[in-house]
């Protein structure tokens, strides 16, 4: 999802007579479901899992404002611009949430930034496609923030406290930003034929890069083991998606649209709808930096870092001013 | 000059008549822009009425591996809670 490449330690899951008393305990208290906090005892494994996978979402959250900042100032209507504007901030305070519970485990924030901008940290690679018109913030919020809010509604059962903290202040702001996206798609699709067929034209470039958010499939999913026993993860790659595609299907069909997908068919057994794959050959692409947009989005992070640094040190001058005026 | 601005701790008071509650964190140069940051970051909609910030290297803390000797007296001396005691139903509500 957000962390879509979190190297688990390589070894396996242990078995409890492989686990020190300390390891024993500690797994004990995550399966009886009791939250880790910070200055809690906890094996290395679980500390470098939990800083990859949820600095990897703070970056996620923070170059996710770039495809729909992009959209701020060209937005149709007043009040769009406004809801826009509200939502990319909301998308700054999120990465700031999960860079705090990512430094309660002893990170500096400073580290995690360098990690971003020199391209060695990794985000979502939905953020590495293109926003090409008004119809695609529509479908932005509606399939982005809708698969990112299946994946954090579960996240928040998670089992390190912050992190789980800051899934729940999260989730309560997420549900806006699905809905101004999906209310977008409404308007579009009961709009002109060109306007429909800009709604249609945006689900369809949209619709199987969020299905690739939630990451390779089970089968192929190397990592996930250990993040589930420590409850870091907890749901399936594959678990999340066919979720999403179920609650997202009817809301196509509601808007009148066509499900980019000629596989996408309701099992009336299971309630489940079937889909097909998505190109994971382009998924791994994207992640290894070669989607349509990596180098634009980490310039563009890397030009607001450079060109920001007089004004946070500026900050920082003024305040070392007055404290020596005050002593 | 450090990497980082310093952290503050931020409490929020919900509304009147509760207490203040720590919701996080963030990294601030001086109190005054740890108090707007805190504005921005944690009281979009309608959090609180109040906040405070305190330094993060200001906070003491209680030591988890002492959890057990720290809080279990309350536990054994099951007298500390009104339970222990039987009063007969006729004395009434007390």
């Amino acid at each position: 999802m957000y962390a879509q490449e979190v190297k688990s330690t390589g070894k396996g899951v242990k078995a409890p007579e492989e686990m020190s008393v300390q390891e024993r305990a500690f797994q004990a208290r995550i399966d009886a479901g009791e939250k880790i906090e910070p200055k809690d005892w906890m094996p290395d494994g679980y500390r470098k899992n939990l800083v990859r996978q949820i600095s990897q979402h703070g970056h996620s959250e923070v170059v996710g404002q770039l495809p729909e900042g992009n959209w701020i100032t060209r937005a149709p209507t007043l009040e769009r611009k406004a809801i826009l504007l509200a939502k990319v901030q909301d998308e700054a305070g999120h990465g700031l949430y999960l860079y705090s519970a990512a430094e309660t485990l002893g990170v500096s924030r400073a580290d995690l930034i360098d990690d971003l901008l020199s391209g060695k940290a990794k985000y979502s690679s939905i953020f590495n496609y293109p926003t090409l018109n008004w119809a695609d913030m529509g479908a932005v919020g509606w399939l982005v923030d809708g698969a990112a809010i299946v994946n954090q509604v579960a996240l928040q059962r998670t089992s390190y406290g912050p992190y789980s903290r800051a899934m729940v202040r999260i989730c309560k702001e997420e549900s806006f930003h699905a809905r101004q996206g999906f209310d977008i798609m409404m308007k579009m699709s009961s709009g002109t034929a060109a306007q429909k067929a800009m709604a249609q034209d945006a689900l369809n470039r949209l619709w199987w890069p969020a299905l690739m958010m939630f990451g390779p499939p089970d089968a192929e999913s190397v990592h996930s083991a250990q993040s589930m026993a420590w409850k870091i993860k907890v749901m399936t790659n594959d678990e999340g998606r066919q979720k999403f595609v179920d609650q997202t299907i009817p809301q196509i069909e509601y808007l009148g649209l066509e499900v980019p997908d000629s596989a996408a068919k309701l099992n009336r057994e299971t309630g489940h709808y079937s889909y097909s794959d998505p190109d994971w050959a382009e998924f791994f692409a994207v992640l290894k930096g070669n989607g349509p947009c990596n180098v634009d989005r980490l310039r563009a992070r890397n030009i607001a870092h450079i060109e920001g640094a007089w004004f946070r040190d500026g900050l920082m001058a003024h305040a070392q001013k007055q404290q020596l005026a005050a002593e | 000059m450090a990497k980082d601005w310093p952290l503050w701790e931020i409490f929020i008071r919900g509304q009147y008549g509760l207490s203040h509650r720590h919701v996080g964190s963030l990294h601030a140069p001086d109190a005054e822009m740890a108090v707007l940051n805190a504005r921005d970051v944690y009281t979009r909609r309608n959090e609180g009425v109040s906040l405070w910030v305190v330094k993060s290297a200001d906070v003491t803390a209680s030591a988890p591996s002492r959890k057990g000797p720290m809080f279990d007296p309350s536990n054994d001396k099951t007298y500390r809670h009104p339970t222990f005691f039987d009063i007969p139903d006729d004395v009434g509500s007390m």
